[in-house]
């Protein structure tokens, strides 16, 4: 991106931000839902503490990752709906980059609080402490995915019938990697060995997503 | 000079118009008028790039308007028929992001459109009426750096009182004597003097 287009970009990131901040209950429902998901299991497994550490990992991951779906359908159809998704595609910005600021703010909203409500999810799936930065770690990075994913979603379900119900459909199944290489590092953090090498998968994976994701949606929101 | 040859659009199945051409000079101002459902909006929103046409093409000084539509959209402002504000955002907030997007002062824009004492409140609490000149103060919004000298607007002045449309008009006149275009799309009387016609 060049100079002259960061300045349009930081204001919208600080628009949606601002944004969140005045409707605070999307991110609280984001991060309660993850929390109750989390709460719930030791109800199911039953309370033997090592029958759930050995679930934790996946549990927190597949919890996290469902729960930083929640806004998601609502992430261009409110602007769509009141005419402001009109006048960001003419703001000079190009949709690529109206898709990567909306995924930036998804994750500083949605993905940040939940790395940091981890702590409290992986005490309740009596996760060892050794393994929580490795947990915050393994969240965050697939947190991070499933924004970009989740946006070229969000982008693609724009002005279908039902597409809070076809965004989970297109975007789970792409998330898929992230829980193997997330839940196998906390595996090994909790092992007392490296998650170093799962982490780093994960922040490849980002990577990619961050090249590909918001040209994906960008193209959706011109199409549309 | 804005110049369209030939428009065809579809919506659906069913074309919505076809074989439209028009030109607009500097200082034109062309109303759009036709029953509802004759394309006007669906005309003013494929004048500014978000609907490709089905045939014919929109030139700018002679070239194909649409094949840089960054460029074109530099050079437009487009009033939809939803007033693009954010209920949460006080009417100094709306304004102010789009003035970071263009340039310009908020406030010289809220004052030309009498919003100063509303600045304040969030657009959530605003009337209808009140909204749309908060849609309308973008229009205001004069910035040095990127000048649109095209203005596409889609039924300005629903829900507008007589004073509003009075200031309304200032602001088409102004723009008008500095060389802008204007194309509205409208039921009502506008404040556009010795305007083209359009019927669709």
């Amino acid at each position: 991106m060049s100079g002259a287009s960061l300045s349009p970009w930081l204001a919208l990131l600080s628009r949606e931000l601002r944004l969140a901040l005045r409707h605070p209950a999307d991110t609280l429902a984001a991060v309660m839902f993850f929390i109750l998901v989390a709460a719930l299991f030791p109800f199911g497994v039953g309370p033997a503490p090592e029958t759930l550490a050995r679930l934790a990992p996946g549990a927190l991951l597949a919890a996290a990752l469902l729960a930083a779906l929640l806004p998601l359908d609502r992430l261009f159809g409110a602007d769509a709906e009141d005419g402001t998704l009109d006048q960001l595609l003419l703001s000079g910005l190009a949709p690529a980059a109206v898709a990567l600021a909306k995924a930036a703010a998804h994750w500083l909203t949605t993905g940040l609080p939940l790395l940091l409500a981890t702590p409290v999810a992986a005490a309740m799936l009596n996760l060892p402490v050794e393994a929580w930065p490795a947990a915050m770690g393994a969240l965050g990075l697939a947190a991070g995915v499933l924004s970009l994913l989740g946006t070229a979603g969000a982008a693609l379900t724009l002005g279908a019938r039902r597409g809070g119900v076809l965004l989970p459909l297109l975007v789970l199944p792409l998330a898929i990697p992230c829980v193997i290489f997330g839940a196998a590092g906390i595996e090994a953090a909790a092992a007392g060995l490296a998650a170093r090498p799962y982490l780093l998968l994960l922040a490849a994976l980002l990577a990619a997503a961050l090249s590909l994701a918001p040209l994906a949606a960008g193209a959706a929101l011109r199409t549309e | 000079m804005l110049e369209a040859r030939d428009l065809a659009c579809l919506r659906g199945e069913r074309a919505v118009f076809a074989g439209l051409s028009f030109r607009l000079a500097p200082g034109d101002a062309l109303l759009l008028v036709g029953a509802n459902g004759a394309g006007k909006s669906t005309l003013l929103r494929l004048l500014a790039g978000l609907l490709r046409p089905a045939a014919g093409t929109v030139l700018w000084e002679g070239a194909d308007a649409l094949a840089d539509r960054a460029a074109h959209a530099a050079r437009l402002r487009y009033l939809s028929h939803q007033d693009a504000l954010k209920p949460a955002l006080t009417a100094r907030e709306n304004l102010a992001f789009f003035a970071r997007l263009w340039g310009g002062e908020a406030a010289a824009a809220l004052a030309a459109l009498d919003l100063l004492p509303l600045a304040d409140l969030p657009a959530r609490v605003l009337s209808a009426g009140q909204k749309r000149r908060l849609a309308l103060a973008r229009l205001a919004l004069a910035p040095l750096r990127q000048p649109a000298p095209l203005w596409l607007l889609d039924e300005p002045t629903v829900g507008l009182d007589a004073a509003s449309v009075g200031r309304l008009g200032d602001l088409l006149a102004r723009h008008r004597t500095g060389g802008g275009m204007v194309l509205a799309a409208t039921h009502l009387p506008l404040p556009l003097p010795d305007a083209r016609e359009l019927r669709l």
